[in-house]
This record gives structure tokens, C-alpha cells and sequence, in this order.
């Protein structure tokens, strides 16, 4: 894993928008699914993850804007109020976008811990966002951000063997 | 690195630090207004329209296992399943025949005691579409919404006992907050001794508490406590939770009481909405002091009446 991933020795195809609006798709739906008691707080926050890694792969093509409306939604799904989730992801890829070219310098394992006290730092707006509000925090919420911290190699690799050119079957 | 672009001289649109700060400033602006005010529910609802069949989407694989569970379900277990029922059924019925005679003698004591009958709820069915996805919130949403003429406010209750409030509605959903959400409360009175106190939600899913209750309160383990009806949101007489620990400590000026909701908070699909709630008289107001303005005009009244 250490130096099986070079990015410059990779060619990828060029991300066009239907393939970055079904990732982030599918990271939403992921996010809905009727996720209870445990396996909430472990959680892993797909649609955080994937915007992570639009906002450090195409940080021209995804921005905070992006991330920003993405959260309104998310709001409107979880009935948290509004601009909880956007304030969240805002954060979070602002992160991903000043961050986007020392990690990719990196190898997965090292971006893992880049990526990270990014997460942290999203989570730790939202719960901050809740304490000002409700006046407690759930500590085990911040739980998810270690496992989207863990998801984040599986995932990445997923992402990248979708971008990459499928080989010609007539080719010699 | 961008590969895919022409090399631009000139910036593209404003810094990720000006974006940053725009968007996280509209994102505390909404928030405000969100938490204080009442504009943004409308918005919530287009938005929360448009997303609904993504939503319906999202339950449907978990709808499926279940469904395939049941088809697999063996004989053995139908069979046991079936016995068990008819002997709990035999029992429920000597039951209903006692339960029978006591109705029919308490509308004639009713009535000889010249009081109006207990008003009989209509309630509607509704069933669990999702579970919030929040870990901070106990809330869940159910598939009636305001098409349905679901109110905020209404009461949700399930066999065991009260479920829930209505807090806000959807045209096919609503948002149900549980009892036992952080600093929900609900009027009840306690089952054995009479004694009205409310309890209050500890955003743990089996824990309630009741506050405030002096150290000689009449409470001990085991006691129900059933909603007593006075602030005209619940129906009276539906169990709410059953006291399971009572701390008196001398030392603190209340009684530490733990309680555990009766209804299955987190184990049902398909719950009821009582709908109607009974029409109280209108709280007469309290004695208005005249005011320092109004006693000069009497005065001045008296003075030039003579």
C-alpha cells in the first residue's frame, strides 16, 4: 500500500460532473439509510467523505459552495436546523481545498491521518453548533469521525479504479 | 496537478478564505433565525417535499429484509407462535368479559354521578418511515403528515403507553419527538398515591427522570405513572414510564427518581396519533391590578362629578 499509489504515475480520466453528482449521490443515500443506536454513532459520514475527496482532487470543480448546499439538504433530512450540516461541510472543505496539494503528496495511509482532524474539526462544528443550542454534547457522535477517517483509503481507491480508463478490448 | 484544465492567469472567483467566511456567516445567520424564529418552515418543507422519494428509497432495503425474514420464518415457530397466542388470547378474553362488566358498571355510576362520559379519542395509524439519524435527537417520523390533518402537538402512543409528541409536520410525514428526548416533559400523575408531578426526558432511550420531587414524596419502585390530563395536550390515563430507582439523599433538597418508559420507545413500526384532544374551558385570566393611570382617571372622575 505504501508505494503502490503514485499519482503522477497514474492516468485518470477526467472527472466530468454526472460522475462527481452520482458519487455524492450515493454517498447521501448512503448517509439516509435508517441507521440506529450503535451503528449511528459509528456511522461513517459518506457524504463528508466524498466531498473531501472532490475538494482535494478537483478543488476547481467542487467548492464550498458545493458543500455548503449539500449540508442545507442534509439538514432538511435530519431536521437539525438549518445550516448545521452546512456550516459542518463548509469548514470541512475549505479544509480539503488549502490542504488539496500537500495531500496529495502523500500516500493513503498518510492521507488517512491528514484527512482526519479535518473531520474532526467538521464534527466538532457541528457539535459545537448543538452545545450552543441544546446546551449537551454526545460524545460517542464523535466516534464517526475516526471511522470516516478509516474509510477514507477503501474509498479513495474505489473513486480512483472508477476514473481510470477502461482498457480497450480490441487493443493488440 | 489540475490536469484537465487550460493554464488561467486570472483568479478564479473570490478565495477559498472569502468563500469561507460568506458561507460560514450565511450558515450562522440561518442557524439564528432557524433556532429563534419560525420563517424557515415553509422553506423546510418545499426542500423537505422535494427529497421525499429519496427518502422512501432509503427505507425500502431495510423494509425488504424484513419482509423476506418473514417469508422465512418455519413452521415451528408459526406453531409455537400460534399456541402462545391462543392461550394468551384465552386469558385476555376472561379478562375482557370482567373488563366488560366493570365498563357497563362504571357508565352507570357515571351517570348517576351526573358526569359527562370520558371522551373516546379518534386516533389514526401511522407507521414508522424512519429513524432520525441523529445521534443527539430522539425523534423518528412517521408516514402521516398534514394531509392526514396531523397537528403538532398531538400525541403519539403505541399499545404500552405514550410514545411521543407531534413537533412538526411534513405534507406525508411528520417529526415525532419521544419522551425521552433531552428536556421533553410530560404531566403525569403517579398510578398508586395520586400525587401529579412531570417527568422529563434524559436523551437516553430507556431513562426518564422526575425532577423536582422533596425527599418524603410518596413515590416507590415500581409505581406507574400515567399522564394526569391537567395541561390539555395529553389525554389523561396513559402510562408514561414505571419508577425504577428512588435515591433520597438527605443531603440534596430532591429526591434522585429514575423511571423507564412503558412504551416500546425504539421497538414498534406501526404506532397510533391521537387526534383529538379534549376542548378544556379557557383559562379565566387573573385579576388585573388597576393601573397607576387608570385610578388618576377615576379620580378625576369623582372630582368633578359633584
Amino acid at each position: 500500500m505504501s508505494n503502490g499509489y503514485a499519482k503522477d504515475q497514474e492516468f485518470l480520466l477526467p472527472a466530468n460532473t454526472g460522475f462527481i453528482v452520482f458519487s455524492l449521490f450515493v454517498a447521501v443515500m448512503l448517509n439516509w439509510l435508517p441507521w440506529h443506536g450503535w451503528a449511528l454513532a459509528l456511522r461513517p459520514d459518506f457524504v463528508a467523505l466524498v466531498l473531501l475527496y472532490w475538494c482535494t482532487h478537483k478543488p476547481h470543480r467542487i467548492g464550498i459552495g458545493i458543500a455548503w448546499l449539500v449540508g442545507i439538504f442534509a439538514d432538511v433530512a435530519d431536521a437539525s436546523l438549518f445550516g448545521q450540516h452546512a456550516l459542518a461541510y463548509t469548514v470541512l472543505a475549505f479544509g480539503g481545498i488549502v490542504l488539496h496539494r500537500r495531500v496529495q503528496m502523500f500516500d493513503l495511509r498518510q492521507q488517512s491521518l491528514h484527512v482526519f482532524p479535518l473531520l474532526l474539526l467538521s464534527y466538532g462544528a457541528y457539535a459545537a453548533v448543538h452545545w450552543q443550542v441544546r446546551g449537551f454534547v454526545a460524545w460517542e457522535y464523535f466516534l464517526g469521525a475516526v471511522t470516516s477517517a478509516l474509510l477514507w483509503t477503501p474509498m479513495t481507491l474505489l473513486l480512483q479504479a472508477l476514473r481510470r480508463p477502461r482498457r480497450d478490448p480490441n487493443e493488440l | 496537478m489540475d490536469d484537465t484544465r487550460t493554464l488561467r492567469f486570472f483568479n478564479r472567483g473570490p478565495s477559498p478564505v472569502a468563500r469561507l467566511v460568506f458561507f460560514s456567516v450565511l450558515s450562522l445567520l440561518l442557524l439564528f433565525v432557524d433556532s429563534r424564529f419560525q420563517y424557515l418552515e415553509s422553506a423546510r418543507k418545499v426542500l423537505a417535499v422535494m427529497i421525499y422519494p429519496f427518502q422512501r428509497l432509503t427505507a425500502l432495503p431495510g423494509e425488504a429484509l424484513g419482509s423476506v425474514a418473514v417469508y422465512f420464518e418455519t413452521q415451528e415457530t408459526l406453531l409455537t407462535e400460534n399456541t402462545q397466542l391462543r392461550q394468551q388470547h384465552d386469558a385476555d378474553a376472561a379478562q375482557l368479559s370482567q373488563l366488560q362488566a366493570i365498563l357497563a358498571e362504571n357508565a352507570q355510576l357515571r351517570v348517576l354521578m351526573d358526569l359527562k362520559g370520558r371522551v373516546d379519542y379518534p386516533m389514526q395509524m401511522a407507521e414508522i418511515v424512519y429513524v432520525e439519524r441523529d445521534i443527539f435527537k430522539r425523534k423518528l417520523l412517521v408516514n402521516k403528515g398534514s394531509q392526514a390533518n396531523v397537528m403538532p402537538g398531538q400525541v403519539v402512543v403505541d399499545d404500552f403507553g405514550v410514545v411521543g409528541q407531534v413537533t412538526r409536520t411534513y405534507p406525508w410525514l411528520s417529526e415525532v419527538t419521544l419522551v425521552t428526548d433531552k428536556d421533553h416533559s410530560v404531566p403525569i400523575q403517579n398510578q398508586r398515591s395520586g400525587l401529579r408531578a412531570v417527568v422529563f426526558g434524559s436523551g437516553d432511550i430507556n431513562e426518564m427522570a422526575l425532577r423536582y420531587m422533596p425527599v418524603s414524596a410518596d413515590i416507590v419502585e415500581g409505581d406507574v405513572l400515567v399522564t394526569s390530563g391537567i395541561d390539555g395536550t395529553y389525554p389523561p390515563n396513559l402510562p408514561v414510564a414505571k419508577v425504577t430507582r428512588v435515591e433520597r439523599d438527605p443531603a440534596y433538597p430532591f429526591a434522585r427518581i429514575t423511571c423507564e418508559p412503558l412504551a416500546g420507545v425504539d421497538r414498534h413500526r406501526a404506532l397510533m396519533i391521537v387526534s383529538g384532544l379534549p376542548e378544556l374551558p379557557e383559562r379565566p385570566e387573573a385579576a388585573v391590578e388597576p393601573t397607576a393611570e387608570q385610578e388618576r382617571a377615576k379620580k378625576r372622575f369623582k372630582r368633578r362629578k359633584p
